[in-house]
């Protein structure tokens, strides 16, 4: 008796129920719940610990030197209206595009050049290993002093940071091709350029979708620096802000609230623009997309 | 005993002579020498626009290894080693702190899938924030002017090490596991036979990135906040317009840098003996 | 050997499984999927089971239910009148009475072969470390296993990878070895040298063995019974003796009653397969 009908309900929801059921599992699921649980109670807990002093006659470590939440998202309303906040995410996302672009831009013909000319792969391969462990912002201030203008000197180094990923990604991608393809399309009468037209670069997409991901995440990580370092150090007086500079400011004027609030953007920016390229990656890879 | 000596002494001796007979080694120097001589002939003897701020090879090198260095700082003045020695010591509070931390937390976080449904969702939230955003926040946060820059390092190393070591556990094939209860072994058995060799090869890659953000968020600490240090010596060069040991603490820290994560690699080949020899069988 | 003919019956008294009117739906994301269709077979203590079907039609789901890897949807499971599982039981516990040989091999890498050999025993703490290895160390020996003891499974040929592997459920004394297509890697050289090593094992160690396989030939070579499974949701379909007398070897290959049986089940087998075929393109 049971079975029956317990194949018939399945076949039914298969056919009319089953999207809003599925909609409705990921949204209520045990797990989805937990992870909303274990954000609330890290809420709690940082709201508790900020407001230790007022609230408990003591200040609990670390915690206790830190702005709540609650004044956090206060200060936030009031920045969202103001066009100078707007004015930071505008140059922060500025300065990444430049410089992740340029990185794009450079970074892929180079390492597919690398990996399909042999005698080029073996002078600059050892030269590109020796440069690569030099951190980008080691750069920083030769950067300075090389480009004419700060705006310059930061682009450079957030390329340098996404150049290095983007290019061994590539490499290794192009590198590890399997032999068989190539045979495959020199058997059929393919030309060289065909070979690198049709093969090793969809072949290689996947690897620099990949580097490509990686390297927008440094590059965030570079022009927050560079933003603070250009802005916090003596020289320049932060020339034309940007979220990182943004957030050092905040620091100098004792403004804490507006640190976290800083981050927060930050956090936001730096994943909107990794999901805007993992988007745009699967558009370019539809042949790895599974069920 | 022949398995030893075909992945040993013998083995390296004959990929080296290889080596030696391939065109690799001269292509190079080669591009070592272009590399080099781009630097010396547009800054100092064209002297291009903007090249000729910059500091020439000559004078780098002559400062770096100089007996009375003229601004300073050479091979031979202890400051220089005060520097590498501030700077390592950073690295190895913060690296280990996050190895102790990061490696257990990451195989749990594989393992059991309640810890990862209540701990992961907070990580996916603080993950997208640039670790070097948390630098004033750090600075308020702990006191003093050392313990800031070592969180920032430390929190650089945790993501990367926790990270990649569940990715490790959640890479095992289920058949390793199944094998193992099958042969009577007991969860805490399998975790500690099965999981965590498994998962080996994957944290060392995780300890490899992981050693690279950390002098990554290192120097940038040291940049902003910090005495001594590579990347306080670089900037206050900046500041002081001693633009040779900029590049001196550049090519120091790109030479240490690179060592560390060697050492990280050769710890690895140690644990993992295994893969080391498999791996060997398919060079061949 | 063989001109004895004397009957090897399969009478030991552990061992025998019981598969009552097994049902298995999986359920992902609500789109039932049957995998296996009241199927009920019996297999007495001490044979050698081979199970033929069709790609992807749930043999493997029948053998991990038996395994204990998961649970069966209605019906029931016995070994030596043992319930194994059933939907009250959803799941039996994986342990060393019952071990696989799996599909691609689970020899953990990270362990020699010896070690690998070992873990069951070890795990099981029953007997002192000595022991254990110098039982492993002559197990190896009978299965002609010697000199490969200190080597990880990464340096040995897949043939002996799996020996190695069988040697290592042997260790634990099981009831039951549960093969999944343990041989399709191979290539049908080594294949045929696997086969008689594995009766040979058998022959020394009574055990009952459930053999997934795709390969009639091994199938009439190894089994005294074939049973042809349905394409997906699988049951048996046609039950098929194997009066050849064990012990055999390869001449059983060129018997005119190998043939026979052979042309009997090969016309089942192709009709179940194109079947499965079909429905695999109109899925697609
Ligand atoms: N965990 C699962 N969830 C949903 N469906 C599954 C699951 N495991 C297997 N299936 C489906 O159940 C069917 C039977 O799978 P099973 O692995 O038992 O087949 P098989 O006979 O062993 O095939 P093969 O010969 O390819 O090994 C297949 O159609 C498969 O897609
Ligand atoms: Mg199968």
């Amino acid at each position: 008796m049971k079975k029956p009908r317990k194949r018939s309900m399945l076949a039914n929801e298969r056919d009319n129920g089953m999207n809003i059921r599925k909609f409705r599992d990921g949204l209520f699921s045990k797990s989805t719940l937990r992870g909303i649980s274990a954000i609330i109670i890290f809420g709690i807990i940082w709201e508790l610990g900020a407001r230790s002093e007022e609230l408990f006659g003591y200040r609990w470590p670390f915690l206790g030197l830190v702005p709540a939440p609650s004044a956090v998202f206060v200060s936030w309303g009031g920045l969202i209206g103001d066009p100078s906040y707007w004015q930071s995410w505008y140059m922060s996302f500025l300065r990444v595009f430049a410089g992740f672009m340029a990185a794009v831009v450079i970074g892929i013909p180079l390492g597919l050049f690398m990996a399909v000319n042999k005698t080029f792969y073996g002078m600059a391969f050892p030269s590109f290993e020796v440069l690569r462990p030099i951190p980008p912002l080691a750069w920083v201030p030769a950067s300075i002093i090389f480009w004419p203008t700060q705006e310059l000197s930061i682009a450079f180094v957030t390329f340098l940071g996404a150049f290095y990923t983007i290019v061994i990604n590539v490499l290794g991608g192009a590198r590890s091709i399997n032999k068989q393809f190539l045979q495959a399309a020199q058997s059929m009468g393919a030309s060289q350029w065909d070979i690198f037209k049709r093969i090793i670069l969809p072949a290689t997409l996947p690897s620099i979708v990949v580097g490509a991901a990686v390297g927008m995440g440094i590059t965030w990580e570079v022009v927050v620096a560079a933003e603070m370092i250009s802005g916090g150090g003596s020289s320049g007086g932060g020339a034309g802000g940007g979220l990182g500079f943004f957030i050092w400011s905040s620091y100098v004027g004792g403004s804490y609230e507006q640190i976290i609030v800083g981050m927060i953007s930050i956090g936001i920016a730096g994943y909107m623009s990794s999901e805007l390229l993992r988007q745009t990656g699967g558009l370019l890879t539809p042949w790895l997309k599974t069920r | 005993m022949s398995q030893a000596d075909v992945t040993g002494l013998g083995l390296t001796m004959f990929r080296i002579s290889s080596w030696l007979k391939s065109p690799k080694p001269y292509l190079m120097v080669t591009g070592f020498m272009l590399l080099l001589a781009t630097w010396y002939f547009t800054v100092e003897v064209w002297k291009l626009p903007r090249f000729q701020d910059m500091p020439g090879i000559t004078e780098v090198f002559s400062e770096w290894f100089s007996k009375d260095p003229y601004y300073g700082l050479s091979i031979y003045t202890p400051e220089y080693y005060k520097h590498i020695l501030i700077s390592l010591r950073r690295i190895a509070y913060a690296f280990c702190l996050a190895t102790v931390l990061g490696v257990p937390l990451g195989l749990f976080l594989g393992w059991s899938k309640t810890i990862r449904d209540f701990i992961f969702p907070l990580f996916e939230v603080f993950r997208p924030i640039p670790v070097l955003a948390w630098v004033p926040l750090a600075i308020i946060m702990f006191s003093g002017s050392e313990t800031p820059v070592i969180f920032l390092t430390f929190l650089a190393s945790f993501f990367a090490t926790t990270l990649n070591t569940m990715l490790g556990v959640e890479s095992i094939d289920e058949s390793y596991s199944r094998a193992a209860y099958c042969l009577g072994a007991s969860r805490w058995q399998t975790f500690k036979h099965v999981v965590v060799p498994g998962a080996m090869p994957y944290i060392f890659t995780g300890l490899q990135i992981s050693i690279g953000v950390a002098w990554f968020s290192l120097v940038a600490g040291e940049m902003v906040s910090g005495q001594y240090g590579l990347g306080y010596l670089i900037n206050t060069a900046y500041m002081m317009i001693e633009y040779p040991k900029i590049i001196i603490g550049m090519i120091t820290l790109g030479v240490i840098g690179y060592s560390t994560s060697a050492l990280v690699r050769l710890a690895g080949d140690y644990m993992m003996q295994w893969r080391v020899r498999e791996l060997a069988l398919g060079d061949n | 050997m063989n001109m004895i003919g004397e009957e090897m019956q399969p009478g030991l008294s552990k061992g025998a499984i019981r598969i009552e009117d097994v049902v298995k739906i999986y359920d992902p994301d609500g789109a039932a999927v049957m995998a296996v269709d009241h199927c009920s077979i019996d297999i007495p203590a001490g044979e050698i089971c081979m199970i033929v079907g069709p790609s992807g039609c749930g043999k493997t789901t029948l053998l991990n239910a038996i395994a204990g890897f998961h649970g069966v949807t209605s019906g029931h499971i016995y070994l030596d009148n043992e319930l194994l599982c059933s939907p009250e039981k959803p799941q039996a516990e994986p342990g060393s009475d019952r071990i696989v040989v799996f599909q691609n091999g689970a020899l953990f890498p990270w362990k020699t072969n010896i070690d690998n050999i070992a873990f069951g025993p070890l795990m099981a703490g029953k007997l002192g470390k000595k022991e254990i290895y110098e039982k492993a160390r002559s197990m190896m020996a009978d299965a002609g296993l010697s000199g490969t003891e200190n080597s990880y499974p990464g340096e040995v040929s897949s043939g002996l990878r799996r020996r190695v592997e069988i040697v290592r459920a042997l260790m634990n004394d099981p009831k039951v070895l549960l093969f999944d297509e343990p041989y399709r890697a191979l290539d049908s050289l080594t294949k045929s040298v696997m086969h008689e090593a594995l009766l040979d094992i058998y022959y020394k160690n009574k055990v009952t063995i459930f053999f997934i396989t795709h390969d009639l030939e091994e199938a009439i070579f190894l089994g005294h019974r074939l049973i042809i499974m349905t394409s997906r949701p699988c049951k048996p379909k046609k039950i098929v003796d194997v009066d050849i007398p064990h012990p055999r070897d390869y001449s059983v290959l060129t018997s005119p009653r190998f043939r026979e049986i052979m042309n009997e089940a090969k016309g089942v087998v192709n009709e179940e397969a194109k079947k499965a075929f079909d429905a695999g393109e109109r899925e697609g």
